[in-house]
């Protein structure tokens, strides 16, 4: 039997955890391929719906990564993806769904190899939660 | 506004269960400045039920619309094609608006996914309070522009009871005393003898006490 491989939606912001992916690319540090990124410009603007319509298309995990909270050009970006993620958590909770499936992580424009690290944790942490079976054709 | 709150999903999937087509109804009135009913939380609580029929490995096919109000005839008719393709509605209106489509739609199931809690405010992003208890006969004039009937956790009429301390209720340290803050006010504008005037007991005709209530403008009625 194959391995079980998460499908993951990562969401990052264009500021700090775009400068942090760059330096990971510098360092060679190599993304898993299950982890799909969307870049947005901040994850201020990430809405509760779009961190739950991945998990309704078959997901298994979503994560978002973007500024820490001094460094948000947009100010106060993060705290609202954090506050967004606090409510998908809570949705997922009551559907029975295990609610560390979703998580938010802040880093600096530095962080190359966390951002990297991040995307293999979440992939480690949702392959022992196993599959959401969410899946439209489970 | 009308101010309420969403149900508890589960609430609203026991409402469902068992169904494979359902719609969500929003409203861009009141539950939309309140963050609970508009088209964004009729998204929302669509995905949430469809991603709960896949948890159960039953697909549910769920709609989304969202009407410019749900307390008026002319908005609920908009939707008398889309209605009878579903198993059910469940409308993210105040406690008006599934019950306008219930009397439209007689064949149809109806549920309500809000509770409605008051009239009130915004007071900051994301708190809301009670302003208005609707009572058919506004006397906030007498008390400085503030309601003691919806802001009195007894509804008193003739002053502060003897569970106001510092300003706040005894029911909970959130929560003002309203006659404390009628009593300030009247004094910082020098009105402390508006209040000691002699007024007969209020009407209670015109509130809910009387029964259902109804209102009829005959310049507006065809």
């Amino acid at each position: 039997m194959s391995e079980f491989v998460p499908k993951i939606m990562a969401f990052y912001c264009s500021n700090c955890a775009t400068s942090a992916a760059k330096v990971s690319h510098g360092m060679s540090k190599t993304m898993p391929s299950n982890v799909h990124m969307v870049h947005v410009p901040c994850t201020g603007r990430i809405e509760t719906l779009h961190l739950l319509k991945p998990f309704e298309e078959g997901a298994d995990g979503v994560y978002v990564a973007g500024c820490q909270h001094d460094s948000c050009q947009y100010i106060g970006g993060i705290a609202k993806a954090e506050k967004r993620v606090l409510q998908v958590k809570k949705i997922l909770e009551q559907l029975g769904i295990d609610p560390g499936r979703v998580e938010v992580f802040s880093l600096s424009a530095a962080m190359g190899y966390r951002f990297v690290d991040i995307a293999w944790e979440m992939t480690e942490k949702i392959r022992r939660m196993g599959p959401a079976s969410l899946s439209v054709n489970s | 506004m009308i101010v309420a709150e969403a149900k508890p999903i589960s609430e609203i999937l026991t409402m469902v269960k068992g169904l494979k087509k359902v719609l969500v109804l929003g409203c861009k009135g009141c539950v939309t400045v309140c963050n609970v009913g508009g088209a964004k939380e009729a998204g929302i609580l669509a995905s949430s039920i469809r991603i709960a029929g896949r948890k159960e490995g039953s697909i549910v096919e769920v709609g989304e619309h969202t009407l410019e109000r749900q307390c008026d005839p002319e908005y609920i008719d908009e939707v008398k094609d889309l209605v009878p393709l579903y198993d059910a509605v469940v409308s993210i209106a105040c406690g008006v608006g599934p019950q306008f489509l219930s009397e439209r739609y007689p064949e149809s199931r109806i549920f309500p996914g809000v509770n409605t809690k008051f009239m009130g405010g915004a007071v900051a992003h994301g708190i809301w309070s009670e302003r208005c208890a609707g009572c058919g006969s506004c006397v906030i004039h007498y008390f400085g522009g503030l309601c003691p009937i919806a802001r009195c956790s007894k509804s008193l009429m003739n002053g502060p009871c003897g569970g106001s301390s510092h300003g706040k209720c005894e029911i909970s340290k959130d929560v003002d005393c309203i006659w404390d803050m009628i009593v300030r006010k009247a004094m910082d504008q020098g009105r402390m003898q508006d209040l000691l005037e002699f007024r007969p007991p209020k009407s209670w005709t015109t509130a809910r006490d009387g029964g259902p209530r109804r209102m009829i403008r005959e310049e507006l009625v065809k």
